[in-house]
C-alpha cells in the first residue's frame, strides 16, 4: 500500500473527527448571531463533549447489550463514512474498498442500529422518533443515490475519488444536472443531518422530536459519543456537498505538501461559508409538520430523477 | 454591439442548457406550489429565464429579430403580467386559497412521466433541427406538458390562467430552439394576443366571483340555462 495515501487517509480521518464538533459550533454561532442573541463560544461544544465524557452512564433496567453497543458502532460507521470522503487530496488508501454506494449504506447502518437502540428500552417517545427516523431515512436514500448516480454518469465511475478527480480536473463548464442535484443533495442534507425544515437539532418538545426522541434515554458517554457522531455526520455532509458540487482546490494524487495546504484552507473557507448558510436556512424557515416531510423529500427525488434525465439529454459529451 | 457581446459570451451553448434547466424546474415548482402569491413570482422568474436564454441566442447567432422578442418577452412576462396579476389577486383578495386536485407527490410523479415521454418525442424533432440550442426542444415540450398538468390539476382560476401563461412560455421556446423564432409578424400577434387575453381573464375572474362568489371553476359545470 502507498504510504503516502495511507498517512493522508488518517490525517483526512483525524482531522474530520477533531474538527466536526468546531464545525456544529460555527453553525450554532452563526445561528444565534442572525436571531440576535448572544453567541456560544466556537468550542461550546468541546466542553459539551468533555463534560458528558465525564459523567456517570445511567442505563435503563431493561436495556439489552445492543443499547449499548449501538454509540460505538453508530460513532464508528460514521468515522468510517467521513474517511471515504476526500477533503484534502482524492489520494485516500480506503478509496477502493468504498465507493458512493457504500458510503450511502454506512450512514444506513448506523441510522438502523439509533434506531433499534431507540426502540430497545421500549419508551413511547424512544419506538416514536425510531419510527420518523427511519421515514425520513428510507425517503432521502434513494434521494441521495440518485444524486450519486447523476455525478457518477458524468465521471463513469461510483467511486468517490474518482468522481471529485473528473469534477475538479474538468475546464469550467456549466452542468444543469450538477446544479438540480445540489438542490436535491441540500434538502437530503438537511434532511439526514436532523436541520431544522425537516427537525429541530435544539427542541425540548419531545412531541416534535425525530433524531433527539431516539437518545432521550443515553447518558454520559454514550451520549456524548452520539453527539459527537451526530456532528461528525454533519461535517461529513458538509465535505460530500463540498467535493460534489465545489471540488475546487481538491488535489489530486501525488500532490506536493503544500498543495495539500492550500487545500486545506479553501476547505475551511468553504466549510465555514457553508455553515453561514445553513444558519441562514435553519433562521429563515420554520419547522414542518412531520406529515410534510415527505413531500420535502419527494421533491429531492424528483429533482434528482431531473438530473438525471436532464444529464442524458442535454449532456451528450463526457 | 452584437458583435461585441457574442465576444464576451464563448460559452453561450451552457448558458442556454442552464436556462432550460431552470425552465423546467420551475415549471415543476409551480406545479408543486400551493400558493397564488409565490406561483406569480415563479411564472416571473420563469419570463427572466426564457428572456436570458433568448437574448443569449439573439447575440450568440446575431440575429437581431430574436432580440427585438427577448425584449417583448423582457416587457411582456416579466413585467407586465406580473404586475397585473398581482393586482388581480389584490383586489379579488385570494392571495393564498389554491386547491389542487390530485395531491402534490402524485401530480410530481405524473410530472416526472410526462417529462420523459416528452424527452424521448422530441430526439426525432432535434435531430432535424440545425439550431445551437437543439437539444432543448425536449425541455421546451416537458414544459408546455406540465403546464397542461397544471391546468388539469387545478381547481381555482387564476392559477389554471397561469398555467396557460407558463404554456406559452413553453411553446415560445419550443419555437426559438427549433427554429430561431418564429417571424416577427406572427410573434408580435401572440404578444398581443397574450395581453388581450389577460384582460379578459381579469374580467372573467371577476364575473365568475360574482356569479358562484367563488373562483372555483368546478361551480361551473353545475350551472344551468334557467
Amino acid at each position: 500500500m502507498n504510504l503516502t495515501a495511507f498517512l493522508i487517509q488518517i490525517f483526512t480521518l483525524l482531522l474530520a473527527v477533531l474538527l466536526a464538533p468546531a464545525l456544529t459550533g460555527w453553525v450554532n454561532q452563526c445561528r444565534a448571531w442572525m436571531q440576535n442573541r448572544s453567541a456560544p463560544s466556537l468550542i461550546q461544544p468541546y466542553y459539551t463533549l468533555h463534560k458528558l465524557f465525564h459523567k456517570e452512564v445511567l442505563l435503563a433496567h431493561n436495556a439489552s447489550s445492543l443499547f449499548r453497543a449501538a454509540p460505538y458502532i453508530v460513532f464508528s460507521c460514521t468515522a468510517l463514512a467521513a474517511a471515504i470522503v476526500p477533503t484534502l487530496s482524492t489520494d485516500l488508501a480506503f478509496s477502493p474498498a468504498a465507493d458512493a454506494i457504500a458510503l450511502v449504506g454506512l450512514f444506513s447502518l448506523a441510522r438502523v442500529f439509533m434506531a433499534l437502540a431507540g426502540m430497545d428500552v421500549g419508551t413511547a417517545f424512544g419506538s416514536l422518533g425510531a419510527r420518523r427516523e427511519m421515514l425520513i431515512g428510507f425517503l432521502a436514500e434513494p434521494a441521495l443515490l440518485m444524486v450519486f448516480f447523476t455525478a457518477s454518469l458524468i465521471s463513469q465511475s461510483t467511486s468517490l475519488s474518482t468522481i471529485v478527480e473528473t469534477l475538479a480536473q474538468r475546464e469550467f463548464t456549466i452542468y444543469p444536472s450538477l446544479v438540480f442535484s445540489s438542490i436535491a443533495f441540500a434538502m437530503v442534507a438537511l434532511a439526514e443531518t436532523a436541520r431544522i425544515p425537516v427537525d429541530n437539532p435544539t427542541t425540548h418538545l419531545e412531541l416534535t422530536m425525530i433524531h433527539e426522541a431516539m437518545i432521550l434515554e443515553y447518558s454520559g458517554r454514550h451520549l456524548a459519543l452520539i453527539e459527537w457522531a451526530s456532528s461528525l455526520k454533519l461535517f461529513t455532509y458538509f465535505c460530500l456537498g463540498i467535493a460534489l458540487f465545489f471540488p475546487l482546490g481538491i488535489s489530486e494524487a501525488d500532490a506536493p505538501l503544500q498543495m495539500i495546504a492550500r487545500a486545506g484552507v479553501a476547505m475551511a473557507v468553504k466549510l465555514a461559508v457553508g455553515g453561514f448558510v445553513l444558519a441562514l436556512i435553519e433562521t429563515l424557515s420554520a419547522k414542518m409538520r412531520i406529515f410534510r416531510a415527505p413531500e420535502f423529500l419527494g421533491t429531492a427525488f424528483l429533482l434528482a430523477v431531473l438530473a438525471m434525465l436532464v444529464r442524458l439529454l442535454l449532456e451528450t459529451g463526457p | 454591439m452584437i458583435d461585441f457581446l457574442a465576444r464576451v459570451l464563448p460559452e453561450a451553448g451552457q448558458i442556454i442548457n442552464l436556462c432550460a434547466a431552470l425552465m423546467l424546474l420551475l415549471g415543476f415548482s409551480m406545479l408543486a406550489q400551493r400558493r397564488i402569491l409565490t406561483l406569480i413570482n415563479l411564472f416571473l422568474l420563469q419570463g427572466i429565464a426564457l428572456f436570458v436564454s433568448i437574448l443569449v441566442v439573439a447575440v450568440s447567432t446575431k440575429q437581431s429579430h430574436l432580440l427585438w422578442s427577448a425584449m417583448i418577452t423582457l416587457a411582456l412576462k416579466v413585467v407586465a403580467l406580473p404586475w397585473v396579476l398581482h393586482r388581480l389577486i389584490r383586489r379579488l383578495s385570494v392571495k393564498w386559497d389554491v386547491e389542487t386536485l390530485l395531491n402534490i407527490p402524485t401530480t410530481m410523479l405524473v410530472g416526472i412521466g410526462l417529462v420523459i415521454v416528452a424527452f424521448n418525442v422530441a430526439t426525432p424533432i432535434s435531430e432535424l433541427s440545425g439550431t445551437v440550442l437543439r437539444s432543448t426542444i425536449g425541455i421546451a415540450l416537458a414544459c408546455v406538458l406540465l403546464s397542461f398538468l397544471m391546468m388539469i390539476t387545478r381547481s381555482k382560476a387564476v392559477p389554471q390562467v397561469i398555467a396557460f401563461l407558463a404554456m406559452e412560455n413553453g411553446l415560445f421556446f419550443a419555437a426559438t430552439s427549433a427554429t430561431y423564432g418564429m417571424p416577427m409578424v406572427v410573434e408580435l400577434g401572440i404578444a398581443l394576443d397574450v395581453m388581450v387575453g389577460m384582460v379578459i381573464f381579469g374580467v372573467f375572474f371577476f364575473q365568475i366571483r360574482q356569479q358562484f362568489d367563488s373562483l372555483d371553476i368546478r361551480q361551473m359545470e353545475k350551472a344551468r340555462e334557467e
